[in-house]
């Protein structure tokens, strides 16, 4: 497609959208004007309050640490500086985290939705020995909170030599029995005369499983991706648990120690932060439509 | 005949079960139904092994460890873990500290859940409307939720800051006494809820927008044809369509609340003076600084029985619903 049928495309999507929600907002509102700007206002009001404490956050992190330290002004009177960014980038292990981060996430996301979906496709359109205990174990183990386990997971860390290691940190979190089932219930919807007709030309399970179910998922594989990766990204206690030394810290951990280091240099928090938030919202900023659909179709196990 | 179906590609798995001849194997392939040919397919053991593997090693083998940890005087320095029975099971139910933490994990839940699903759901119904700006409602709604817990901590305990943050400057311009968000130990919770509810909420919003989206437009066609107006609707049509995914997201945010540790380990540290220390910081505290991964192990298995029993309880009725 060109640039310019793209730029049309998406013209007409959004003129479509327009008209949409102008019929939407008729049904829900109605014809009342003083409802309308009622409405208005309030969306207003409450994105404001959304919005402040990262705006004021972003507007500390561009001033002189002197003048971020006196009581709260909006706009700097000692004008905008850069120095709190070059100070935490240049003295801070911030962008190590911020790649370890990337790591983590990223394999936490490949292994989850791999094993998750195998297990899913397994359970869904294969019969093999120990099926209906395998399925019960999974849903049991959805109820089981890994926060509770902790202590435990962390001393057999030690014992397997895993302590401060990235295997240590994403294996663990690679276990994810409801997405198995919310997999597992988009599976079962598979018209099984596909796989039929693909069985009796010969093509094994592996090849079933990899050139029909996985290209036929790609909507419900993204949306669990997505998922999983914000999950990764802002996991905090586990990480936390599992290293002590900065060069294997992630994002969340590798920032609440540097609060503590620095006590009160408050443009410098403010700036990390900043940096440590940019990511996931550039990320959300391109991909809002399939985040939004993604939260809506895992967030409550695929109902 | 059999040589197409014991194809070339066929897996390990499936060569295996082709040597114990499995049912309906025999001339009626095109009478086969795609139940028996999927019946044929033995080889999903091959796909559930991963995930099998990783949940026997990361949850269920923790499940068992820590069960015996729980019966054992273990100490993170390696010594002791004789079994002592049900000491540790003992020592905390006599262990005013598991009841005060625990007590401070549930007041969180109840202060955070209840403005989680109602903010929610008016944020919901008000971007639904249609109204101009879509795209910024759900951003500035959702975006605090991909912010990770050591942000959200840092931007608001920037806001808390006593006499120079945000909060108390505005407080101080209206002429009203600064608030000790952090600092004092009536106020702390509610900050740390107020914090949690910003930071999350974005989430139960998608949820409920989903929902709306979902219900049938002709309802509110035929509505509007029978003169209803606009509060008639949302509480004639759009309130009883959202009863089932409200009882959803209200479970689902009484699980997450539950697990409460981050924002406040990393807002108060549990203070001041211990009044906002959850369970799960408690576990963490007796563990990782105290050492006494036993009795943190017995402490966690208290705690998520309550949480299993919970479950249970609010899961049963809803099953039988469906």
């Amino acid at each position: 497609m060109s640039v310019a049928e793209l730029v049309a495309d998406r013209r007409t999507r959004a003129q479509q959208e327009r008209a949409e929600n102008r019929a939407l907002t008729k049904l829900t509102i109605g014809p009342s004007p003083w409802v309308r700007v009622g409405a208005l206002a309030a969306l207003v009001v409450l994105a404001a309050i959304w919005l402040l404490p990262v705006a004021w956050g972003a507007v500390t992190s561009f001033k002189h640490e002197a003048e971020a330290a006196l009581p709260a002004s909006w706009w700097p009177t000692t004008g905008w500086t850069l120095e709190a960014y070059q100070q935490v980038l240049g003295n801070s292990d911030l962008l190590i985290w911020m790649w370890n981060s990337l790591v983590v996430a990223g394999l936490v996301t490949i292994l989850t939705v791999l094993i998750s979906a195998m297990a899913a496709f397994a359970f869904s359109q294969t019969v093999f020995k120990g099926r209906g205990l395998l399925q019960w174990l999974t849903i049991a183990s959805i109820m089981m909170p890994g926060q509770i386990l902790i202590v435990p997971l962390f001393r057999q860390m030690q014992v397997m030599g895993l302590v401060d290691t990235f295997a240590g940190i994403v294996l663990p979190q690679v276990v994810a029995p409801v997405m198995v089932f919310i997999l597992k219930r988009f599976f079962d919807a598979i018209p099984s005369e596909l796989l039929d007709a693909a069985r009796i030309d010969g093509a094994g399970t592996w090849r079933l499983f990899w050139t029909i179910v996985l290209p036929l998922s790609r909507s419900i594989l993204v949306a669990v991706a997505i998922f999983v990766f914000i999950g990764a990204w802002n996991n905090f206690l586990w990480p936390f648990i599992v290293t002590t030394d900065p060069q294997f810290m992630t994002l969340p951990v590798g920032l609440s120690t540097v609060k503590n280091a620095y006590g009160v240099q408050y443009a410098q928090n403010m700036a990390s932060a900043m940096i440590a938030a940019l990511p996931l919202l550039v990320v959300f900023m391109l991909f809002q439509r399939r985040i939004v659909q993604g939260v809506a179709t895992t967030g409550m196990g695929g109902q | 005949m059999t040589v197409s179906n014991a194809g070339v590609t066929a897996p390990p798995g499936r060569a295996l079960s082709d040597l114990r001849k499995p049912s309906g194997r025999s001339g009626t392939r095109t009478a086969s139904t795609g139940k028996s040919l999927r019946e044929r397919d033995r080889s999903g053991y091959l796909f559930v092994a991963p995930f099998a593997v990783a949940t026997g090693l990361f949850l269920l083998l923790p499940t068992l460890y820590g069960l015996w940890m729980s019966f054992t005087n273990q100490s993170l320095t390696g010594t002791g873990s004789e079994f002592i029975g049900f000491a540790n099971y003992a020592e905390a139910f006599s262990d005013p500290q598991v009841w005060t933490t625990l007590w401070h994990t549930v007041w969180f839940t109840v202060l955070s859940t209840v403005p989680l699903v109602v903010v929610a759901l008016v944020m919901a119904l008000l971007v639904h409307t249609g109204l101009p700006g879509q795209w910024v409602w759900r951003m500035s709604f959702f975006a605090p939720y991909l912010l990770t817990s050591a942000v959200v901590s840092a931007l608001s305990s920037w806001l808390f800051q006593p006499d120079i943050g945000l909060l108390d400057t505005w407080f101080t311009a209206l002429g009203l006494q600064p608030v000790g968000w952090l600092t004092d130990e009536n106020v702390a919770m509610f900050s740390i809820a107020g914090v949690t509810v910003w930071w999350t909420v974005g989430f139960n919003f998608l949820l409920y927008l989903a929902a709306l989206q979902g219900i049938p437009q002709q309802q509110y066609e035929a509505a509007t044809i029978d003169g209803a107006g606009g509060w008639r609707r949302l509480f004639s049509i759009t309130l009883p369509q959202l009863r089932n995914i409200t009882g959803v997201i209200v479970v689902l945010q009484l699980l997450a609340s539950l697990k409460v540790f981050d924002q406040i380990y990393l807002l108060t540290a549990g203070g001041p003076n211990g009044s906002t220390r959850p369970i799960l910081e408690y576990v963490y505290d007796t563990g990782f600084t105290n050492y006494r991964l036993g009795y943190a192990s017995a402490i966690s298995y208290v705690f998520f029985a309550l949480i299993l029993v919970f479950t249970l309880v609010r899961l049963l009725p809803s099953r039988k619903e469906a």
